[in-house]
């Protein structure tokens, strides 16, 4: 079979038309948010955003509602209460998300055994199925991450300011605890629809592997965020192509790809820093 | 208070009268602060750890709470300045400097307030930047990555950015602590040209031996006010200050 002809087979079904549409959103989404995710080091973060939301899956499987409904409202709500839990500062956040987001995610499984007929599209969630996404989750992944991409733009100078110097960011008339919150917002969004394709259990990597891996050949966040969004959407449509030859789990698959990635921008990056 | 008071409020650049601020937890960090600094002048604000030389530079930035008293910059609070009105330049430990960022983009910073969120940078803007290089001898490393830079480059890297802000005021949080002689010599050059300029100056300080070259007034502060007046009035109501506050240890 001619190289081509390889990379056109896939498109003869349509799921795997939506599943490329799919991976190529989630993957360029993911990798530009995820700068902000390294800059900041929020991905501990991340990954308490993305298990909470499971809790918020169940729930709605179990009321019938769209998944995306449960996974927004838990997600987002996760994310606004790690941003609270931050201000104040009582708690330590990594003990409040070890604590709250890992018993929030159990609350999920603990629903998901308890159904009689055990449902296998639940798992879905857990380590992504690609290949299962219908088109009004498509048409939701793409006018989620439009929301998401229209933040960044408008947002790009609060971002940037807030992020390097959050102090002098507030005296320069940037409304800085809005802009947390508000990213936080966009990384539970971003979550959300990564869900589906990647799974709860990857979509942390996706959030930090392709912008870690830009992190080490670049100087500059606008370059950091091209570069990562070049490693974001290769691994998540070379990672679905791999996967449909060798018949593996796609969002593993992806996530493999990125750390294969990772660790080749990290050679690619002390050479350079060598020949500097 | 009497109605001179008032006035002399009204046309200093910064007047603080029985000011206390305290933090976001209710704790009071600093007490019966009184003093008036005109344009033009530059204010020592000494005194050892922890005393409130920092809450008095956050307080006058906008960023701490006054819980009693006035503290008016050019005659209003703080809060409500025009964004960009006051340049606040932190200590250098204040941020990560492995931020994926170079010197030029850090300085041009400085303009976000000005320009907003989505107008392009101008000509004007540009050249702002520049000469705010030129000023802190930057210029040649403006493409240089911030994680490359020395502690003195870093806070020169932070005043430039300060500058290219054209702001009313300056407050500056102990930007000799940890630097090297050249960087401080360029430093006080550059605050003093400030002033000459008719742009009122704060600067919070360990190093006293050279106050008279540095400040026109000096702020002794231990969480309330010790002292304040002309640098040479207090350096000899207090011969023992400078000697006691020069070998004082930088903040971790």
């Amino acid at each position: 079979m001619r190289l081509i002809d390889a990379l056109i087979a896939p498109f003869a079904y349509d799921f795997m038309v939506r599943a490329f549409i799919a991976a190529l959103t989630v993957g360029l989404l993911c990798s530009v948010v995820g700068c902000y995710v390294v800059v900041r080091k929020l991905s501990f973060i991340g990954d308490g955003i993305a298990h909470a939301s499971f809790a918020g899956i169940v729930v709605a499987y179990l009321r019938h509602m769209d998944y995306y409904v449960g996974a927004a409202i838990m997600a987002v709500a996760t994310a606004l209460g790690i941003g609270f839990v931050v201000r104040r500062g009582n708690v330590s956040l990594d003990t409040a998300i070890g604590v709250l987001f890992t018993g929030a995610f159990a609350l999920g499984v603990f629903l998901m055994s308890q159904l009689k007929n055990y449902a296998v599209d639940l798992q879905d969630y857990l380590f992504g199925n690609i290949l299962g996404v219908s088109q009004l989750d498509l048409t939701l992944t793409v006018a989620l991450a439009a929301v998401v991409a229209v933040a960044l733009i408008v947002l790009w100078r609060d971002l940037l300011y807030t992020s390097f110097d959050p102090v002098v960011a507030q005296t320069s008339g940037i409304p800085t605890a809005m802009i947390d919150y508000i990213l936080l917002v966009l990384l539970a969004l971003t979550i959300i629809v990564s869900l589906e394709s990647v799974g709860i259990i990857l979509v942390a990597a996706l959030l930090v592997t392709p912008a870690a891996a830009a992190a080490q050949i670049t100087r500059r966040l606008p370059t950091m965020m091209v570069v990562s969004a070049g490693i974001g959407t290769f691994c998540a449509v070379g990672g679905l192509y791999l996967s449909y030859y060798v018949n593996a789990a796609s969002g593993a698959t992806i996530v493999l790809l990125a750390t294969f990635c990772f660790f080749a921008a990290l050679g690619a990056g002390a050479r350079m820093r060598r020949a500097a | 208070m009497s109605i001179p008071v008032v006035t002399s409020a009204v046309e200093a650049a910064v007047a603080a009268c029985d000011l206390e601020v305290a933090y976001d937890d209710g704790r009071v960090g600093l007490t019966q602060v009184n003093f008036a600094l005109a344009p033009g002048q530059v204010l020592g604000v000494i005194g050892p750890n922890g005393s409130g030389k920092s809450t008095l530079l956050k307080a006058t930035a906008g960023l701490l709470r006054v819980s009693s008293g006035t503290l008016l910059v050019f005659g209003r609070e703080p809060a409500d300045l025009a964004p960009g009105s006051v340049a606040y330049v932190p200590q250098i430990e204040a941020v990560d400097w492995h931020f994926p960022a170079t010197v030029r983009d850090i300085v041009s910073m400085g303009r976000f307030p000005k320009i907003g969120r989505l107008r392009r940078f101008s000509a004007r803007d540009r050249a702002l930047v520049d000469q705010a290089l030129e000023a802190v001898e930057l210029l040649n490393l403006a493409d240089r990555t911030i994680g490359l830079l020395s502690g003195g480059q870093q806070q020169r890297a932070f005043l430039a950015r300060a500058l290219a802000q054209e702001p009313a005021i300056y407050l500056l949080d102990e930007p000799t602590t940890g630097v090297d002689a050249a960087t401080e010599e360029n430093l006080l050059h550059l605050v003093r040209t400030l002033a000459g300029n008719g742009k009122p100056v704060m600067m919070s300080t360990h190093d006293l031996e050279r106050a008279r070259d540095w400040f026109d007034r000096l702020l002794v502060l231990d969480t309330h006010q010790v002292l304040e007046g002309t640098t040479s009035d207090v350096l000899a109501t207090h011969p023992g200050l400078a000697h006691s506050h020069a070998h004082g240890h930088p903040k971790p």
